[in-house]
């Protein structure tokens, strides 16, 4: 255990054999132990058996239906949350700090009250459902559901990301524009967006993940419905209660592995915007 | 390398505004700031004020008995027992993961870093299976379990365990970019001048990160109160017996009773409600 070997040069603080054993078991038994069994009951299926059942018809149509939802949120939210993190940052108003405060809201909402609070909204009958639905705008039971839901447990992302980084905007660069005649379009164009994009991707791609995952919000909202409105977390769900394990192993494992494809990216991009940080 | 944690904290943490706004003074401007409330109103305000209005519709008498009826205070019983052995743990595991990574530098630092994130990643659902293949009779230790007669999955322990899953980044996550910050000159002062590892920590460290480990545990709570997709995997959803909260609204709504499910809802909804005014206050304490 060199690992161990090494602490009488790590300075004079005590403990780090004591919490590194506890991290180590902690995290081993309790995130590490559970993926590694599902991964290895997925694994137990065979290749052939595996890409049978990820390759289903029904299991492609929860693919689609979750990833384009997920692409309309990513995006809805990547608007919402540039406009709510420069209004946040840049104006001083009335009720302000509140705006700021129930901007975390849906995260601090448990996903299954979001799912209800939003199917009652935007049904038929409700607040909004009774004047978008003679529009032809159907919310509740529909692909639309789907997006609503994964936007609003995903609406702090974006916001959270870029807030931090545009409050560290120089202003006097954006002075020195000014008075050199660059319009306040230009300023934001070549100053400030460069500046905020990397926060801003990697605030999307942390939305965009977390859609992909989504589920609680959604099963209340969508409707469920087999190549309709059924998402990839709904399907594992129901390969469950049919009692089809290798099923469910075989997609949660397809759900795993983006979610670390989706982990990388993001922390890539992390990593490229601190670099990117330093740098200006 | 060691801002990464806190990047990838979006939740926000107990960060003070650095600068303040300028008034707005053209119309455009304002129009921004109408827009983003407008909208905020509408997607945010208005999905906290239907719980309220439906669970409240029917009168407080309505209300209140809906919200006693025998199931539904079980399920509030098993939600605060949950809680109330799954955060403390987490909160231990937090200022260990905490201490570990910005007190010491070792091979497979940055590692860990992302590895204590991946439950952030993985989908609610995700985490339910994998402790059903883990525990449960199609699982890794199913046969063995069986064998001694150790019942876990569809149990509340089975709970306590995803719950610990979901929940275990909320803590460290809270307390790593603080720590960092400080840095630990304060911490190898009190150890040079005689003190021992407990007493550094208690009388040093701890009330240093009093405020961000509140917060944390906050977080932590207000999301084991509130799993959903992982819960439901792994409870079997037993009524009465092993249903939380969030599972008995599923229940309710489903069984057409609208009232009883906005009603368990609110008690949910005030939760999150008190921990966003708590950080909000948080805020303002640290940083007067």
């Amino acid at each position: 255990m060199s690992l161990f070997s090494k602490s009488s040069r790590r300075g004079i603080l005590p403990g780090f054999s004591l919490t590194l054993g506890v991290t180590l078991l902690y995290f081993t038994l309790i995130v590490a132990l559970p993926l590694l069994a599902m991964l290895y009951k997925s694994f137990n299926l065979g290749w052939s058996d595996f890409w049978d059942i990820v390759s289903s018809e029904r299991a492609v149509a929860t693919y689609r239906i979750t990833i384009s939802a997920a692409l309309l949120a990513t995006l809805l939210n990547a608007l919402f949350g540039v406009l709510l993190a420069w209004v946040l940052v840049r104006y001083e108003f009335p009720g302000k700090r509140l705006l700021d405060a129930v901007v975390d809201l849906p995260f601090a909402l448990p996903t299954a009250v979001a799912g209800l609070a939003l199917v009652t909204i935007f049904s038929t009958n409700g607040w909004f459902g009774q004047y978008l639905e003679p529009l032809g705008i159907k919310i509740a039971y529909a692909p639309l559901g789907i997006a609503l839901a994964m936007m609003f447990t995903s609406i702090p992302f974006v916001v959270r990301t870029v807030q931090p980084v545009l409050e560290d905007v120089a202003t006097d660069v954006e002075e020195a524009a000014r008075s050199l005649g660059a319009t306040n379009w230009q300023i934001f164009a070549s100053i400030i967006w460069p500046a905020i994009f990397p926060a801003f991707i990697a605030g999307c791609s942390l939305s965009f993940a977390r859609s992909l995952g989504e589920f609680g919000a959604i099963v209340f909202i969508s409707g469920n419905l087999p190549f309709e409105t059924e998402v990839m977390s709904l399907l594992v769900f129901i390969r469950l209660d049919e009692y089809d394990y290798p099923a469910a192993a075989a997609i949660a494992t397809v759900m795993l592995i983006i979610a670390f494809v989706m982990l990388f990216i993001t922390n890539s991009i992390q990593a490229w915007q601190l670099k990117y940080a330093e740098r200006s | 390398m060691q801002n990464v944690a806190n990047l990838s904290a979006p939740v926000g943490g107990l960060k003070p505004s650095k600068r303040h706004g300028k008034k707005p003074v053209r119309l455009s401007q304002r129009l921004l700031i109408v827009l983003a409330a407008f909208l905020s109103v509408l997607l945010i305000g208005f999905p906290l004020l239907v719980i309220f209005t439906y669970a409240f519709r029917e009168g407080i008498a309505v209300y209140l008995e809906q919200i006693s009826q025998p199931a539904t205070l079980h399920a509030i019983w098993l939600t605060v027992l949950t809680a109330l052995v799954v955060v403390p743990i987490n909160m231990i595991f937090g200022i260990c993961v905490a201490w570990l990574i910005t007190r010491f530098r070792f091979p497979g630092r940055g590692l860990l870093i992302t590895f204590i994130e991946i439950p952030f990643s993985v989908s609610p659902i995700v985490a339910g299976v994998t402790y059903l293949f883990l525990y449960g009779s199609q699982g890794l230790l199913g046969p063995f379990l069986e064998s001694h007669d150790i019942k876990i999955m569809f149990t509340v322990l089975a709970i306590f365990l995803v719950s610990l899953f979901v929940t275990s980044p909320f803590v460290a996550r809270e307390l790593i970019p603080l720590m960092q910050a400080q840095g630990s000159d304060d911490e190898e002062a009190a150890i040079t001048l005689g003190a021992n590892g407990l007493q550094t920590f208690f009388y040093v460290t701890l009330p240093n990160i009093r405020w961000a480990l509140l917060y944390g545990a906050m977080l932590c709570n207000a999301r084991v109160m509130g799993e959903f997709g992982a819960v439901s995997v792994v409870s079997g959803a037993i009524r009465g017996q092993t249903n939380t909260l969030p599972l008995q609204i599923e229940l309710l709504f489903n069984d057409y009773n609208v009232t009883g499910a906005f009603a368990a809802s609110s008690t949910l909804a005030m939760i999150a409600v008190v921990t966003l005014v708590l950080k909000y206050l948080l805020e303002r304490k640290q940083f007067s």
